[in-house]
């Protein structure tokens, strides 16, 4: 368990920014303490620290990395919800590299049970498993666990601060605290007298925090309204500085060429490369080079001009070689996990039998920044800007790159153009370090170009699935999934630890085997099929992957029982997890679903419970001039308490153009081992006039808080399947649909 | 040999090679960091800023072929005086990872410049170039509806 406490300090220094002086509020760790960020001497309480208050103000320490979630905004809405400070007043700094800043929730998500049953108990215990993280000491912002992780915790700093200011009030005026109020940064007694916080900061230092009960969400002034984004104004006007966007004095420009295949290089010669205009060095990094140079483009233009031999890829030739390999794991071995075994499949033989088998690919993540970091070795220190989403997991990983201890390396990370699990590795920021050990004392901003980019992501890994399922009387009476893919789990832990770790990997199977419907005779199985393509965490992980095979086969389990697709997913969702019910039943209201469509029209429905958050799907799409256009999107979700609806929409809306964009167009293929796509001409997404209109419902039946970055990507994929087969007849059963029908505007 | 060039109303002399892209004379020469890179290929516009009033990507434009003053979102407005788009942005909250919005505004004041009251289709047409990989289209799309009749009533 942990409390809250406070320490006081002349100076707080936070990464870089020192703030000055005043009173920190945060969670104490109470079993081992965790590194302090805050440079803690000895004898000191080492706490973590969320928020100073000094003479300038309300500082919130975040975390949580921005990549475009919301998360800086509604966090400093949590705290300001107790603290009674204008939630604008609030400064947010990204926190350093820290144990302290262990993310609780995301261990959480591996526990044995599945998230749809978490009661008091299991939230209990998935709470103190949070504890597991801390040991790790991962400080990681992904897993849509960020509310989950701060929703109390922010809220405990922001009332043990204004309790803890209001006993410095009480002594100073001779008053009880119990006499005294508190409103818009100050402290305000019943004469009328206000005394601003920062005025109290100092008094507070010195006082023990009292424990606090948190309010009562009626009483709630900002959290449950829409809040105006903290970053919004200067991402509007060109002022917001991304990790591309860092400016060092003396700085130089460089990008990289990396083996694309695995197979390492051979050999290069520069000589073209070093006489262009511009070019400052050229750098052997081993696996591939480095061009230092005036510019950006200059250093992509001599890049391109260095005459690089790669050795010879070890992996598999062909695309289809990858995947007979993928699909071998079926006949090779017994299932890696089966993580849901009920009733007894193989002995069910009443009713229809059909089989199905699926099969999706490789995806890039192609953020809209690409790959960068800017590093610069001084004084034995590797100073770091790098856009991620692990700080801790960045600093060990460049310290042991280039031989330094973790204390030697200096993260910074500022805003991220965009994410979805690609700036949770480390790859760029090691190459960065690279680059600037070989230019001590010189700042080098080294950028990726899009196609280096592209072709060499941790990309989601293909999987082929095979179902078997059987339907009576118009139900569904037994189901019998089987996935084989990469492991992205145990591939990311080969990344950290060296190697894969042994054991199950239910990862590998979310958004199936842990889906509430209530199917008597119900096994899911994962076959782990290393392949040797880099692959990585991708928006909702497992899920996107699960979230259209299992969908996609309940569906045609519903058409085999000649059953209403929704109504035949709402009766065994409801015998297990009435939330979910209440999401179908939703997204059915919204829609108007008759589960009759015009010619012309096909309308598919879609359900996945994914990162504590049930989110049904309704796609229409319409055929125009022999081209399918998707026409309309309603999406309902259960979030369990909704914080700030609108960013909520933000990121609905958002999660399913990327599942869709994914199942239209989204392919990644492999010759010789070196991916086939090179920019977005050739791995695009959804634009402006391809995209749906779009509707959503949040609802808040469900007993705990939800994510909402991930949950509503794993179910686009199969609403749009399932819509399109309305239309067609054909059922389609591999991504990218483009394969098989002519999208509009593609 | 320098190359004259006008920015944001500011006149400067670029040492840089002819054919280097004005994106990179922006980004890396001058620091005005608001212009963003996104693919080098025109096939996403975060590099769209504005040359002699019409959107281009300034990826696509050499240095020596500039053929007139340049705009960039810095020179469209500031925090303290938001355009009529930028105020837009705001109240929609378009933005999530915030990347590619200076592109997609200098595409839609060029739109607004030169079609007032856009229809849906018209925001099609115009803004399919820029790419967005949160998703943010629908309220790009309200914003632009926003702002258009706010610059009517002005």
């Amino acid at each position: 368990m942990s409390r809250i406490g406070k320490i006081a300090r002349r100076t707080f220094l936070i990464g870089s920014v020192a703030v000055a002086g005043g009173v920190a509020f945060g969670v104490y760790q109470v079993k081992k303490p965790a590194e302090n960020p805050l440079s803690s001497t000895d004898g000191e309480t080492v706490l973590n620290p969320f928020v100073i208050i000094n003479a300038d103000g309300v500082t919130l320490i975040a975390p949580k990395a921005e990549m475009g979630q919301g998360v800086h905004t509604t966090w400093a809405a949590l705290l300001a919800e107790e603290l009674d400070v204008a939630w604008s007043d609030i400064t947010v700094l990204h926190g350093p590299p820290a144990k302290a800043y262990y993310n609780s929730a995301l261990f959480g998500l591996g526990l044995p049970f599945l998230d749809y049953e978490v009661g008091d108990f299991r939230q209990g215990l998935r709470d103190q498993v949070g504890e597991i993280a801390k040991l790790v000491g991962l400080q990681l912002t992904a897993g849509s666990t960020s509310m989950k992780d701060g929703f109390v915790r922010m809220r405990e700093a922001g009332a043990t601060a204004r309790e803890t200011l209001k006993l410095a009030a009480a002594a100073r005026l001779g008053l009880s605290s119990d006499d005294l109020t508190t409103e818009n940064g100050m402290v305000i007694a019943p004469d009328g007298t206000r005394i601003p916080y920062a005025d109290l900061a100092e008094d507070a230092a010195a006082i023990d925090p009292p424990r606090v009960a948190l309010r009562d969400p009626s009483d709630w002034k900002y959290l449950g309204k829409d809040m105006p984004r903290v970053d919004m104004v200067g991402k509007v006007t060109g002022t917001a500085k991304f990790g591309i966007d860092t400016r060092l004095d003396g700085m130089r420009f460089a990008t990289v060429r990396m083996s694309p295949n695995g197979g390492g290089m051979v050999r290069y010669d520069d000589s073209a490369a070093r006489s262009m205009a511009g070019v400052e060095d050229v750098i052997d990094l081993g696996d591939g080079i480095a061009v230092v140079a005036r510019n950006t483009w200059l250093a992509f233009r001599a890049a391109e001009a260095v005459e690089i031999t790669w050795g010879p890829s070890p992996r598999p030739a062909t695309n289809e070689a990858l995947f007979d390999a993928i699909t071998a794991a079926f006949d090779s071995s017994a299932p890696n996990a089966t993580p849901r075994d009920e009733g007894d499949v193989d002995s069910v033989s009443e009713g229809t039998e059909i089989t199905a088998e699926y099969r999706i690919p490789w995806l890039a993540h192609s953020t809209m920044e690409p790959m960068n970091a800017t590093a610069w070795f001084s004084s034995g220190t590797m100073h770091i800007w790098t856009g991620n989403q692990s700080p801790t997991l960045t600093r060990d990983k460049v310290a042991e790159a280039i031989g330094l201890t973790p204390d030697q390396v200096q993260v910074e990370t500022p805003l991220m153009g965009g994410a979805f699990g690609r700036r949770g590795e480390t790859d760029f920021s090691v190459l960065a370090a690279r680059v600037a050990l070989a230019l001590p004392d010189t700042p080098v901003n080294v950028t990726w170009s899009r196609e280096e980019d592209m072709r060499h992501d941790y990309y989601r890994p293909a999987a082929v699935a095979r179902f078997r399922g059987r339907v009576q009387d118009g139900q569904a009476v037994m189901l019998d999934g089987k996935i084989a893919g990469h492991s992205v789990v145990k591939a990311t832990a080969a990344k950290i630890a060296g190697d894969e770790t042994p054991g199950p990997d239910r990862e590998h199977l979310s958004g199936g085997f842990d889906q509430p419907y209530g199917i008597p005779n119900f096994r899911y199985s994962g076959y782990l099929a290393p392949t040797d393509i880099p692959v990585g965490y991708w928006r909702s992980v497992g899920a996107s992957m699960n979230g259209f095979f299992f969908d996609t086969f309940i569906d045609e389990m519903a058409h085999a029982a000649a059953r209403d697709p929704l109504q035949f997913r709402l009766e065994l969702i409801r015998r297990e997890h009435e939330p979910s019910a209440k999401v179908l039943e939703k997204v059915a209201e919204m829609s108007g679903w008759t589960g009759q469509t015009p010619a012309g029209t096909g309308r598919g429905v879609a359900f996945c419970y994914s990162y504590g958050t049930p989110v049904a799907q309704v796609c229409e799409v319409v055929e125009e001039e022999g081209r399918i256009r998707i026409a309309n999107l309603w999406i309902a979700c259960d979030v369990g308490t909704a914080l700030d609806p609108r960013n909520i929409e933000a990121q609905m809306t958002g999660g399913a153009l990327f599942g869709l964009s994914a199942a239209m167009m989204g392919e990644i293929t492999f010759t010789d081992g070196a991916a086939d796509q090179y920019n977005f001409p050739d791995y695009d997404a959804l634009r402006m006039h391809t995209a749906p209109k779009m509707s959503v419902a949040i609802l808040e039946n469900n007993r705990h808080i939800g994510g909402v970055g991930e949950p509503a990507t794993p179910p686009a994929p199969a609403a749009l399947g399932n819509a399109i087969f309305d239309l067609t007849g054909e059922r389609l059963r591999e991504t990218p649909f483009n394969k098989a029908v002519a999208f509009y505007g593609v | 040999m320098t190359t004259p060039l006008t920015i944001n109303g500011t006149d400067y002399r670029i040492d840089l090679p002819d054919d280097v892209p004005l994106l990179w004379v922006l980004r890396d020469e001058i620091g005005l960091t608001g212009t963003k890179f996104g693919c080098g290929v025109a096939a996403c516009g975060a590099c769209t800023v504005h040359i002699d009033g019409e959107a281009v990507r300034s990826c696509q434009v050499a240095l020596a072929d500039v053929w007139g003053p340049v705009t960039t979102i810095e020179g469209l407005g500031t925090p303290d005086a938001l355009s009529a788009l930028q105020a837009a942005w705001v109240e929609h909250q378009v933005a999530q990872c915030g990347y590619c919005q200076s592109g997609q505004i200098m595409q839609a004041v060029d739109l607004l410049a030169r079609t007032p009251s856009p229809t849906d289709a018209d925001i099609d047409e115009a803004m399919e170039g820029n790419l967005c990989r949160c998703g943010t289209y629908p309220r790009i799309r309200a914003a632009i509806h926003t702002a258009a009749a706010r610059m009517k009533e002005a």
